[in-house]
């Protein structure tokens, strides 16, 4: 007689775990709704962009990236410094120090010279234009630039850059 | 007020961003040959070539023009407002082009702004004969070369350096079509390109004609400002091997630009289905009284074909060509164009004399075409 006693009684306690369940998956569900709610509102109000207004965002979401890019002094792509456009090696930020508070990088990464080349260069801006003596940092300096801005052998005339074209169809509208 | 209404960029006040620029301090930016097809260069496409940095707060009511120097008979100041009630007005077309245009393609490379082919253009300049300020001053008969001083500051900010000071023999001074000019295209000067007030020599290397211009001095010997000395602005007295050391003392000041061409139209790269004919456009100048022919080739130089050539509209402005191109079959071209002046010079198909600087290249222009089936 005992077995339908326990058998009420595990009942009443299997209900009793059910509701309780149920309570507090709805409690949780309420707690989740609460916290959610602005959110969900937001995106179902959210306002509706015109595609000239997305792609207006997105480009000024591009340009700030660009920007970023530009204005980061440590970003480094394809071997390249992206802040100076300087090819990147362990001499390069005696070669930005050195160089880039009186003229632009690009100044550097235009030319090409041998080592000599490059030393008359310096020597030319610290006869006339106020570069100091650059002492025991001068044969880096020359290592990095004969290194990475050396000529190239183009004779008496170089074809012209074949990869640099960018070729088009001519609109002409008499075929003669 | 400072002429910025086709300014597109602010960065670069009255410049097209479709300039190229090579160097961003100094400002140095050239034009594209496909832009410089108009037949003179709108203000926002005319390159710019500074030495240092261009003034900064220019007020036009307070700025003066002193003339002076060691062979002027008297020291005398003039106000922009002076030049203009003072002086009989003109203008003309005149061609500046850096003496540095072109030095991209010399081997060895030569140090500097490695211009391609775009540092020239030819502007209507309107301001006051410089012979009429020079001859109001007066000179003594010492009076050599005259040297130029402007409001640019060094790139170093040192203020006792000078940027660049040079200046142009006293003959080239009293021409007929040398200026001191506050207008281009009748449009006040971009301040990239001198605002308020510039010497224009056509003819010459574009840095004699001095920008920001304050101060003239009459000289009895050969100016001595910045970069009238070493290679800037010189070549070898004597032609030299390519690659020679030069020394100082054998270098010679360059005066007169050579006879150039350059095409305009297409841009580079068209292709065209055969049995169309290609029609090509572009300028030719120099330093002599006139162009005289402009021809095409289409093989490299083994065959040559007249061009249409347009009048000077006086000396130192560009005249324009054209012509129509037939091709024989299909495939890859080259169209170059060769200018002849009225003293028969010819401009070359190599480069010319090889130079430490990279000076004066005057090779002939070259444009790539495809025709296609």
């Amino acid at each position: 007689m005992m077995e339908p006693e326990e058998y009420e009684t595990g009942d009443l306690w299997r209900t009793f775990l059910t509701l309780l369940n149920v309570a507090v998956v709805l409690l949780l569900l309420g707690l989740f709704f609460a916290m959610t709610e602005k959110t969900i509102n937001d995106f179902l109000n959210r306002p509706q962009y015109s595609e000239e207004e997305l792609a207006e965002s997105s480009r000024k979401r591009a340009t700030a990236r660009a920007v970023e890019r530009q204005d980061n002094w440590d970003l480094v792509e394809n071997g390249i410094h992206v802040k100076t456009g300087l090819k990147n090696d362990e001499n390069l930020q005696l070669i930005i120090g050195a160089c880039t508070s009186c003229h632009s990088a690009k100044l550097i990464t235009q030319n090409r010279a041998t080592r000599s080349g490059w030393s008359q260069m310096i020597d030319w801006m610290q006869e006339t234009q106020g570069l100091p003596d650059l002492g025991e940092q001068e044969p880096k300096i020359l290592d990095y630039l004969a290194k990475h801005y050396a000529p190239e052998e183009v004779g008496r005339r170089a074809n012209l850059d074949m990869a640099e074209i960018e070729w088009y169809i001519l609109g002409l509208e008499d075929m003669e | 007020m400072l002429g910025l209404e086709n300014s597109v960029i602010s960065k670069y006040p009255g410049k097209s961003d479709q300039m190229t620029l090579l160097n961003d301090r100094p400002i140095n930016m050239e034009t594209p040959a496909h832009l410089l097809n108009d037949d003179l260069t709108a203000n926002d496409f005319f390159f710019v070539r500074n030495n240092g940095l261009a003034p900064k707060n220019i007020d036009i009511k307070t700025w003066t023009l002193k003339i002076t120097g060691e062979s002027a008979k008297q020291t005398k100041e003039y106000s922009l407002d002076d030049l203009k009630a003072r002086f009989e007005h003109v203008s003309y077309q005149l061609t500046l082009e850096c003496g540095g245009n072109g030095r991209k393609e010399f081997n060895p490379p030569a140090k500097g702004n490695q211009w391609s082919t775009g540092a020239v253009g030819c502007a209507k300049w309107t301001g006051v004969r410089l012979k009429d300020v020079l001859n109001e001053v007066g000179l003594k008969s010492s009076a050599v070369y005259l040297g130029y001083y402007g409001a640019d500051t060094h790139l170093s900010g040192d203020s006792k350096k000078d940027p660049i000071s040079r200046g142009v023999p006293i003959a080239k001074a009293m021409e007929e079509e040398s200026l001191v000019a506050w207008s281009m295209n009748d449009q006040d000067l971009p301040l990239l390109n001198g605002y308020p007030l510039r010497l224009v020599f056509g003819g010459y290397p574009a840095s004699c004609s001095g920008k920001w211009l304050e101060e003239i001095v009459i000289r009895n010997k050969v100016h001595d400002g910045q970069k009238m000395k070493g290679s800037s602005y010189r070549t070898p007295c004597s032609p030299v091997p390519p690659g020679a050391k030069v020394e100082d003392k054998d270098m010679c000041i360059i005066e007169d630009m050579p006879v150039k061409s350059l095409i305009t139209y297409p841009r580079t790269g068209a292709t065209i289905t055969l049995g169309q004919k290609l029609p090509i456009a572009g300028h030719a100048w120099t330093s002599a009284r006139e162009i005289s022919k402009v021809e095409y080739s289409i093989d490299f130089g083994m065959n040559w074909k007249p061009c249409d050539l347009g009048p000077s509209a006086n000396r130192y402005s560009w005249q324009n060509f054209s012509s129509k191109i037939s091709f024989p079959e299909p495939g890859y071209y080259e169209v170059w164009a060769r200018a002849t002046d009225v003293d028969q010079n010819i401009q070359p198909i190599l480069l010319p004399g090889w130079n430490p600087k990279g000076y004066l290249n005057n090779a002939c222009h070259r444009i790539a075409v495809k025709i296609e089936k």
